[in-house]
């Protein structure tokens, strides 16, 4: 099916690009936000963290910040080695997985500079952060390492105590898993042989709202509010870490500004928050600086990839060999071991491989732990792939376009089981490229492209593509379970019908800016027939919303929304026969249309009964026929069946100054193809933040650690996050291709932008540069790395400082051992 | 982000400011806009006992018209400066560079003079400033009439100047440059950022023909630069590429510039050739 243009919607409430009901509580601020809260006797804490990368901790000495003004209690890891428990890693990939015990707070050494060593509990904010610069800590520094190539040596280790820097060895082999042939021969036999190397540098989530943790110890059960993404999972984790009856905690994700991954965490502060609340008896709040959240909230991506593509001379590809070395950073979080693993099944991309081998050493450093950051796994194995395919382009003097065209699966060819053993459902690449090609004005901009190589320009064009699909909406459970993953993949939701006619949806995944309320009621509006207005999607409290595993890896509509179409449904089941009660008929003869059961064959003029006029009935309970329950509530947990595989073709144009190595983009289109769409400017929404999010890692974001191993870019003044201010106007269109394994035929679309735009933009810098010899830049492009490989000169990776804007005079704080505090 | 504790005094005149500056020494901190202070005390990069705000000294405000210059006071914010005709026609250079400092929201708190007392080598101010030949009013306690201290003198280091403890910058003094043609060129990562480096350009052209130029330079060294030699080989050149690229390619030379995360040293010295050609055209209107 090609399908270039929206279904029609007619009356439908999917499809039509509502204004988000969420927004103007988000965007005014009039809404509760954790650090909102404020509670009677409510303390405040201030963490203490290590300034050094690796250190032992040779003695800490609380007494003076106990004694300072407004101190409740401090509290060290000696304090709590006992309670703490270690913070949870759900997938550990090989059985072999080496890892450290990860404290919340560290007790006899830290492993990277940010880690937390003590604890101030304060009546205030500022009292607590006074105090926290008397905690005294005298460390011991060890030999620290910070760079993931010397890590892979096994040299300094992160952790003495594991014995070596390698935490598992993750193999997925064409042969061995029975989905195609052996990579070693088609590297053998091969006429083409693109081998290449590619940097996924370090970068932050950078999330709007900083992470915020309030926990209330005085009823009966503890009371949680935290801005995750994850209040089902954070409840169980902390049942298990802590050792407290699961039945005594409720978590509760009010509004929450943002996460990105950054926030698919259990963090140490939630554990601390938790303890600390125990320990006082009353409630307790933490709310980072930016400084603390760059620092010590989770990284994302730092991996090197070593790839070696087999093709034969007229462009097939015959194999491909992928070794990945990933920066677990110095502990492993919630899900870092599988972000890189969740590659493996995307290298292969949208192309018919034949043979494919994928490794990936997972490593130990004196780092911030890394975790999920959007896309998680999959933009660096887009990236690499795409710069391949143009690298084989390239090597074949060919169109990057008809290359590729030349690999991919061909509409006919779907379903496609591919060569990492995954089922592609569906797919249109002919389609979306087509119309990308026509939007952008391809062959116009080859044609300028050309004229400005010719005459030598002092600005030079580059065009970059990136044809990308992804694995989402995570995930088929017993998938996950051949991963070793430590969870299912479902989704619940429930629908509760109000005697007022009024309807509340609850779902399981937990919105942080998507715009569930606002989708999950155009859905439930066509299914139920009610009016969008009338419902009120309700998510993000494990008391109201019990059951459920949040939101990520774009499975909120995919799955979430499945089930609240099958929890839908069963409403609706459910009511039939006390509509045919009602209307003196056989449930058989029923029809269920826009809200109203009415009789078949009846014509056109007869009422029936509304829906919403059966909840009241039910509600009454005064005539109901014998035997039926009074309800019409229906809960509904979906497992899906199949990841879902969104792709598109994305183009841009690059204008590189030749002479001072800046970038500007021209344009930038994109077509994508997420199956059928409930509302239209929600999904672009996702496309252009994802975008931008995808661009930044091209352009302009880069973690930067110095040789000892402290954060240089530590505030956004050096970790150069795009605004609006730095884009342009994309031009985005969609194909539809629908997803044959939901209802809905929808695809996920929360990280298409992220995964597909990386590969764009730096192929499009690369397209520009390479009649001048330039054959590859490390990410981000910076004006100073395109102007050094213009020069010929090597590429040096930067441990330069950062430029300071603010004198360091500072009185009370000028040796390393009182320089505990939050930043 | 919560600074240590400090006192807070807001005086009405500049005597009552030079009395409790110079009582509590460098235990004292100026507050202008706070744009810079501000980020200081909150990340406890210092803790002053004492904090003065001068915003609420009505004779440190306004911007005033003194004949041969344009004077500006220390309690004058950016975008006062923005919206000021005089500035606008007397000192195009100064107008162009401010308008490209950070956001609207901080160019309606911070001024002129707080970023020329801060001197953070990458602020925009500086560079214009020195090319312009200002002059800065310092005034010390029981002094009478402030000390004049030219721009050349006083930015002194690394946010170092020639304002001492206890004295405040009262204003700054700037020659009007009526009819030159002026450039900020501003090099960047993303918008809101320090600049890189910056090259000021003022240009007075006649017929095509530089009569006399003024270039400046932000973030090449420790302070704000000028390139002497630069604007002498200008004048008396056509406002063409072809005639002035040699000239301005040495702009960087025998310059220190900073290498940090943006870029090292020799490149900084690069772009300085290539951006300082850029600004005096643009400044030539060429
Ligand atoms: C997010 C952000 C982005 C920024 N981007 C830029 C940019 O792109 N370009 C740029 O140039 N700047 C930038 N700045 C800095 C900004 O320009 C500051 O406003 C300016 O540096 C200081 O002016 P202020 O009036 O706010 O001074 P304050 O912060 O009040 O004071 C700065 C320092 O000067 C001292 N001081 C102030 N006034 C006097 C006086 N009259 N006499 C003696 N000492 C005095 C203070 O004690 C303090 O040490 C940025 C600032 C922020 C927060």
């Amino acid at each position: 099916m090609t399908i270039t243009e929206e279904p029609q919607t007619g009356n439908r409430e999917v499809g039509r690009d509502r204004r988000r009901k969420e927004d103007q509580r988000l965007i005014t601020g009039r809404t509760r936000w954790t650090d909102n809260m404020q509670l009677p006797g409510m303390l405040h804490l201030t963490m203490v963290r290590s300034p050094f990368a690796h250190a032992r901790i040779t003695n800490l000495d609380t007494t003076e910040a106990k004694a300072a003004p407004g101190v409740i209690a401090v509290l060290t890891g000696a304090d709590v080695t006992d309670l703490q428990g270690s913070l949870p890693n759900a997938w550990p990939v090989t059985p072999e997985q080496k890892a450290p015990p990860h404290p919340a707070i560290a007790v006899d050494r830290v492993a990277f500079s940010g880690e937390i060593v003590a604890v101030v509990i304060a009546r205030s904010a500022a009292a607590g952060r006074d105090a926290a610069e008397l905690v005294d800590v005298d460390y011991e520094e060890l030999d620290a390492v910070t760079d993931l190539k010397a890590a892979a040596a096994d040299e300094v280790l992160a952790h003495p105590d594991l014995g070596t820097n390698e935490s598992a060895l993750w193999v997925f082999d064409s042969v061995e898993a029975g989905t195609g042939e052996d990579v070693e021969a088609a590297i053998r036999d091969a006429d083409v042989l693109v081998e290449r190397e590619f940097r996924q540098q370090r970068l932050i989530p950078s999330f709007m709202e900083p992470r915020s943790v309030v926990v209330d110890p005085t009823g009966e059960q503890f009371v949680l509010w935290s801005s995750t993404q994850v209040p089902h999972i954070l409840r169980l984790m902390l049942a298990l870490t802590l050792g407290v009856s699961e039945s005594k905690i409720r978590v509760i994700a009010p509004d929450v500004g943002g996460g990105f991954g950054g926030k698919l965490q259990v963090t140490p502060e939630e554990v601390i928050t938790f303890l600390a609340a125990r320990h006082t008896g009353k409630p307790c709040k933490w709310n980072e600086t930016r400084s603390e959240s760059l620092l010590s909230a989770h990284h994302g991506r730092d991996q090197w990839q070593k790839l070696t593509l087999a093709a034969r001379a007229d462009g097939t590809v015959t194999g491909l060999k992928v070794h990945l070395t990933a920066n677990m950073g110095a502990y492993l979080g919630l899900v870092t071991s599988g972000v890189p693993i969740l590659g493996a099944f995307m290298f292969n991309a949208i192309y018919k491989f034949p043979a494919y081998r994928f490794e990936c050493q997972n490593v130990f450093t004196n780092m911030t732990w890394t975790d999920a950051y959007r896309g998680a796994g999959r933009p660096e194995a887009t990236f690499a792939i795409e710069r391949m395919m143009d690298e084989l382009a390239t090597e074949l003097g060919r169109d990057p376009l008809e290359v590729r065209e030349q690999n991919w699966i061909k509409h006919e060819e779907f379903p496609f089981t591919t060569v990492a053993g995954l089922e592609y459902d569906s797919g249109n690449y002919e389609a979306a490229t087509a119309r990308a090609k026509e939007l952008f004005g391809y062959a116009e901009l080859r044609a300028e492209q050309a004229r400005r190589r010719e005459s030598g320009d002092r600005v030079q064009l580059g065009i970059g593509v990136s044809t990308f699909t992804e694995m989402c909406g995570l995930a088929p459970s017993r998938v996950l379970g051949a991963l070793s993953y430590g969870a299912g993949g479902w989704e619940h939701a429930s629908v509760r019908m109000l005697p007022s006619g009024k309807v509340e949806v609850i779902t399981g995944s937990s919105a942080h800016g998507q715009g569930h309320e606002t989708a999950w009621s155009q859905i439930v509006a066509d299914e139920l027939g009610v009016p969008f207005e009338d419902i009120e999607v309700l998510h993000g409290d494990t008391q109201i919303s019990h059951k459920g595993l949040d939101t990520y890896g774009s499975r909120s509509l995919v799955v979430g929304g499945q089930a609240v179409i099958a929890a839908s449904r069963k409403v609706v089941e459910k009511a039939r026969p006390l509509a045919a009660h009602a209307l003196e008929a056989h449930e058989d003869d029923l029809e269920f249309s826009a809200g109203r059961f009415t009789v078949k064959g009846a014509g056109e003029g007869q009422e029936g009964v509304a829906l919403t006029d059966l909840a009241l009935r039910v509600f009454a309970a005064h005539d109901l026929p014998d035997g039926t329950e009074p309800g019409l509530d229906a809960d509904a947990t979906y497992d899906p069946v199949n990841f879902s595989y969104p792709h598109g073709t994305h183009l841009c144009a690059m204008e590189i100054d030749t002479e001072t190595g800046e970038s500007t983009m021209r344009s930038y289109v994109c077509v994508d193809d997420v199956g059928h769409v409930v509302n239209p400017l929600i999904v672009d929404g996702q496309i252009h933040g994802g975008l931008v999010q995808g661009i930044a890692q091209a352009l302009w974001e880069e973690a930067v650690y110095d040789d000892q191993g402290t954060l240089i870019t530590g505030s956004f003044v050096d970790y150069t996050l795009p605004t609006s201010a730095d884009t342009i106007s994309f031009v985005t269109d969609r194909t539809v291709t629908p997803s044959t394994t939901n209802d809905l035929g929808a695809k996920g679309v929360g990280e298409a932008g992220t995964i597909a735009s990386t590969p764009a933009v730096v192929n499009a810098v690369l397209d520009a540069l390479r009649p001048l010899g330039v054959t590859d830049i490390v990410m981000p492009c910076t004006p100073e790395r395109v102007w050094n490989a213009i020069q010929g000169a090597a590429h040096q990776p930067l441990t330069e400082s950062a430029a300071p804007h603010f004198e360091e005079s500072a009185p009370n704080q000028d040796t390393p051992e009182t320089e505990g505090g939050t930043l | 982000m919560i600074p240590a504790p400090f006192d807070y005094a807001a005086p009405t005149t500049v005597e009552e400011a030079l009395t409790l500056l110079s009582e509590h020494g460098d235990d004292a901190k100026v507050l202008a806009g706070g744009q810079s202070l501000l980020p200081v005390l909150r990340m406890r990069l210092n803790a002053p006992e004492l904090v003065v705000d001068i915003s609420r000294i009505e004779s440190l405000k306004g911007i005033t018209d003194t004949g041969d210059a344009v004077r500006i006071g220390a309690a004058t914010t950016y975008q006062e400066v923005l919206d000021s005709d005089l500035v606008r026609e007397h000192l195009g250079l100064l107008h162009t560079a401010v308008e490209q400092i950070a956001d609207p929201q901080i160019r309606h708190r911070g001024t002129v003079c707080g970023a020329l007392a801060h001197a953070d080598p990458a602020g925009d101010v500086g560079a214009p400033v020195l090319a312009l030949d200002a002059t800065m009013e310092v005034q010390s306690r029981g002094v009478v009439g402030p000390r004049q201290v030219s721009a050349a003198d006083f930015f002194v280091d690394l946010f170092e100047t020639a304002v001492g403890d206890g004295e405040l910058l009262t204003a700054v003094t700037i020659p009007k440059h009526t009819g030159w043609g002026s450039h900020y060129e501003k090099f960047v990562r993303v918008s809101h950022q320090w600049a890189i480096i910056g090259i000021a350009a003022a240009v007075r052209a006649e017929g095509g023909v530089i009569a006399e130029a003024r270039v400046g330079m932000t973030n090449m060294g420790a302070k704000p630069l000028r390139a002497p030699a630069v604007e002498q080989a200008l004048a008396g050149q056509p406002a063409t590429e072809e005639a002035i690229s040699e000239i301005c390619a040495r702009a960087g030379e025998g310059t220190e510039p900073p290498s940090d995360l943006n870029g090292k040293a020799d490149y900084r010295r690069h772009l300085a050739g290539v951006l300082t050609r850029r600004a005096v055209l643009a400044a030539a209107g060429a």
